[in-house]
């Protein structure tokens, strides 16, 4: 059984983090040198920490599974990002965003890690304005903010709808700085295949280079991975379609635990599936609710009529309605189970009747149509190419879609996991979201993460290192790994089967949507649990993976992280069904209030499950981390 | 979740390059594509397709592609002639088949360019983007030093033009596009990103000068002025931003030639 100890400092809540970073470790300059960092991914919470390891004297050696580091899917993010700036005066501190998250998260999270994000997200905004990412400004040249859902202050800082791009950017142009000067050693299109451990410790991983196919050892005194979340288990998700969970899983069959993995974000606005060939949903960025008004017709008949014909008396502003205090801006869980209710009962829109109106005509007639182009242009663009619809002259049609996972490994107050030696951040870790993020706090978490955090805590870790007693990558435990990532190619290039990868990808999907999405039953889940097994052997004796080994093979690619994600995805539904409660993402229809809202079971749940393999076909381990909280009283959330 | 597609009508022929690495020659080969939906994107085409490959035994179309919105910068098909095809400011992943028409045959390439080489069918190697910002696409700023957030305002054209340059996806589509595979707009997209901003002055000249040293080094030709590259640019960055490159850059050359080297850094005190 894994020991799972927080390692939270003691002490009140605020000065928790300034009393640690006081009472840990310190590795000295001439000695930083000596160590060897390896960092899996390269989006914000990867870019973020190599580079600033690198800037302390670390050799840090980055490995990406893209052509470069700049198309980590922190690229995507829209909307914008926290901090507790307070420039606008409208009553907002580091307490408040703590708060906030922590309540967003309905109370999953462990209080400390929140309050810490909250006090280093103002840093965030200053790194990033020194290495030239262009938010948005006033006409006086400071700096403009906008309002996010799960928030009564406007504390959000973007740049256009693409705030992620320009702040991996900056996160990218810190880590060319370092790869130029020597300091980083960067591998590109080389995806992790195993973690090595030697003497309990994470000390290395295995390495296939997706151009020549080559296996490669590489050893170091501590690993972190930032590879990102696990929603592509759903197969149709805001994700990239290359986002996946092999190094997490990897690191977890190698036994780190992964900590609730049900909790699933599913974001409200994403325009509507419109075929069995959709490889992809894309997302409405939240900022649009700050604008835009969401509606169902109050009639079923009206579902197919055009918008535009149902008369202001006929429409249900349902978040308005139901939720008067936060309106459109209630948080991701909470609107995206209203609007499913709403399809339910028969009031959805559109060819598939799976869809809301998120409608800008108000806006419109408020700021003109140049106002709202101004602020949300490029989502209108982008909402243009896929529907060939104009949202300038008819509502959007949005539909909840799979967008971030909260879940994830476990860490500790350090953010090293159960491993010594093991680090985790950003989406990859489960840490600071309980089980609901709200929107602009996942490119604060990774930046936070790597900025900020992993270059204090690492050193903790490190000071108990000899310098130089990191293991040869020629050690046994290394040729082990090697061996095994080696067998588990040529097994799925000798299946021959019948059916592609996409195939497997598409199916497992389905289950997952259907039973584990946003609404779960105990029916449902162990019906889940009966079918993922069985496709998990379907896949592993019919799918077909053209090609060799030793070049670019793209379906062996999909292949291995395909397996990985149908062995993913049963522990989700086991988590899901064995988590017997209602709390942000994770919905369980048996425990709702009456009104249909989230039913929380503080003396039952009210803590983490942190998963522990114990080998294949055994049911994994469930660990349990109690929350404990100090400082904040747990009560229902009340968007009301 | 999935629903009823639209009734399928579009019939198209792909006619791809194929080329199994590097140094083997490359070929254009014809696949039929019936049955085809107008809301599909052209990924998704080519996903059908290599499905369809992959269950007859065949090896699939190698291609490059990742976010599918258009912000990645990952793909990167020239589409009948056109470097992201037919669309006007968007990445190949944002085209949709609604832009052809029953029975076209399309003609499918990868970016063609001396410093982007064919990896395999339609990948290419991107690299040298990656080595130009290391020369010197940055402001060095430590994680941990920075001032106020708010301490140096920024006069709103000034962000907002620096924001319209920094929108570059890095996808090569300007060197595609380019008859002297010339880097220049995507070189001044960031030069100009970075020194429109009071924080991108310190190192202003030594940016600019490094950069177009290593364009120049890693074999990309220079602008004559024909623009192509705004045109196919998935983000239509503007051909200006290369004049205030050579702007930038002139001046920079200037200033370097008369500016007496400093003695020397660091050491001494202590």
């Amino acid at each position: 059984m894994a020991t799972l100890d927080p390692k939270i400092p003691s002490g009140p809540l605020a000065d928790k983090w300034r009393k640690h970073k006081a009472d840990i470790r310190l590795v000295n300059p001439a000695n930083k040198r000596k160590y060897e960092i390896i960092v899996v991914g390269a989006g914000l919470a990867g870019a973020s920490a190599a580079s600033t390891l690198a800037d302390l004297g670390y050799k840090v050696k980055n490995f990406v599974f893209h052509d470069s580091p700049r198309r980590a899917h922190s690229i995507a993010a829209q909307g914008g990002i926290n901090a507790a700036k307070n420039y606008q005066n409208d009553g907002d501190s580091v307490h408040r965003l703590f708060y906030d998250t922590l309540k967003g998260g309905d109370y999953r999270a462990r209080e400390a890690n929140v309050h810490r994000l909250a006090e280093v997200s103002v840093n965030i905004i200053d790194q990033c304005v020194a290495q030239g990412v262009p938010f948005a400004r006033e006409y006086g040249g400071l700096l403009a903010n906008r309002s996010f859902g799960g928030a009564q202050v406007s504390r959000t800082f973007y740049a256009r709808g693409q705030t992620g791009q320009q702040l991996l950017l900056g996160a990218y142009s810190a880590l060319s700085r370092v790869v130029g000067a020597g300091l980083v050693e960067l591998h590109t299109q080389s995806e992790m295949l195993d973690l090595v451990i030697v003497g309990g410790q994470a000390k290395g991983i295995i390495v296939r280079d997706l151009v020549t196919g080559e296996i490669g050892r590489h050893a170091a005194d501590a690993v972190i991975l930032a590879t990102g979340g696990y929603g592509n288990v759903f197969n149709l998700s805001t994700y990239a379609r290359g986002s996946n969970a092999t190094a997490i899983w990897r690191a977890y069959k190698r036994g780190a635990c992964l900590a609730n993995p049900c909790y699933t974000q599913i974001h409200p606005t994403c325009i509507p599936v419109s075929g069995d060939y959709q490889s992809k949903l894309t997302l409405m960025s939240e900022s649009l609710r700050n604008d835009g008004r969401i509606w169902a017709p109050r009639k079923k008949e009206d579902g197919r009529k055009n918008p535009n014909d149902i008369p202001e008396a006929d429409r249900d502003y349902f978040l308005e309605r139901i939720y008067p205090g936060f309106g459109n801006l209630c948080p991701r869980d909470v609107a995206s189970r209203a609007a499913k209710r709403m399809c339910d009962e028969g009031r959805g829109v559109g060819p598939t009747g799976l869809g809301v109106y998120l409608d800008f005509s108000d806006a419109i007639k408020r700021l003109g149509e140049a106002g709202v182009r101004e602020r949300y242009g490029n989502l209108f663009d982008i909402y243009h190419e896929i529907t060939a619809e104009s949202a300038y002259q008819t509502p959007m049609r949005i539909f909840p879609a799979v967008h971030y996972t909260m879940g994830g490994l476990w860490v500790d107050y350090n953010l090293m996991s159960n491993i010594p030696g093991l680090f985790v951040l950003g989406e990859a870790n489960f840490s600071d979201h309980g089980a609901n993020r709200l929107g602009a706090s996942a490119l604060m978490q990774g930046l936070a993460d790597g900025y900020f955090i992993i270059p204090y805590t690492i050193g903790d870790y490190l000071a108990g290192q000899k310098p130089g007693s990191r293991p040869s990558a020629d050690a046994p435990e290394f040729k082990a790994a090697e061996d095994h990532v080696s067998g588990m190619t040529a097994r799925l290039l000798g299946i021959k089967g019948r059916q592609p990868v996409s195939h497997f990808h598409k199916r497992l999907g389905k289950i997952m949507w259907e039973h584990c999405g946003m609404a779960r039953t105990k029916a449902g889940l162990a019906q889940a649990l009966r079918e993922i097994p069985a496709l998990r052997e379907e896949f592993w004796a019919g799918v077909n993976v053209p090609g060799s080994a030793d070049t670019l093979n793209q379906s062996l690619e999909q292949a291995g992280r395909v397996a990985d994600f149908i062995e993913l995805g049963e522990l989700l539904c086991l988590d899901a069904l064995t988590r017997e409660e209602s709390c942000g993402g994770h919905f369980r229809e048996e425990h709702q209030h009456p009104d249909g809202e989230c039913k929380r079971d503080d003396a039952g749940f009210a803590h983490v499950a942190a998963w522990e393999f114990q080998g294949a076909g055994r049911t994994p381990l469930r660990n349990i981390e109690p929350l404990n909280y100090e400082f904040v009283k747990m009560s229902v959330r009340n968007y009301k | 979740m999935v629903a009823p597609s639209t009734p399928p009508h579009l019939s198209l022929t792909l006619r791809v390059w194929r080329q199994a690495g590097p140094s083997q020659p490359g070929r254009f080969v014809d696949y039929a594509a019936p049955g085809l939906s107008p809301d599909m994107s052209f990924l998704e085409l080519l996903d059908v397709v290599n499905d369809g490959l992959t269950t007859k035994g065949e090896e699939p179309i190698a291609f490059a592609h990742d976010c599918r919105e258009g912000i990645c910068g990952t793909c990167s098909c020239t589409i009948n002639g056109k470097p992201h095809g037919p669309g006007q400011g968007v990445a190949t992943c944002q085209i949709y088949l609604r832009a052809f028409r029953d029975g076209d045959t399309i003609v499918v390439e990868p970016f063609r360019a001396r410093a982007f080489p064919v990896v395999k069918d339609l990948v290419t190697d991107r690299a040298a983007f990656d080595k130009i910002q290391q020369a010197g696409g940055f402001i060095t700023a430590r994680a941990g030093s920075a001032p106020d957030a708010n301490a140096a305002p920024v006069p709103k054209p000034a962000a907002d033009l620096a924001m319209d340059a920094a929108a570059c996806i890095g996808c090569g589509a300007c060197v595609a596009a380019c008859k002297n595979a010339s880097a220049m707009l995507f070189v001044a997209a960031k030069v100009s990103h970075l020194g429109l901003l009071p924080q991108g002055q310190p190192e202003r000249d030594k940016r600019v000068l490094a950069m177009v040293g290593t364009m120049d080094a890693l074999g990309f030709g220079n602008c004559t002025n024909q623009y192509e590259c705004s045109a196919a640019c998935p983000k239509l960055i503007s051909h200006d931003f290369i004049a205030r490159l050579n702007r930038d850059y002139l001046a920079a050359t200037v200033r370097s030639a008369f500016q007496p080297a400093p003695a020397g850094t660091g050491g001494g005190a202590g």
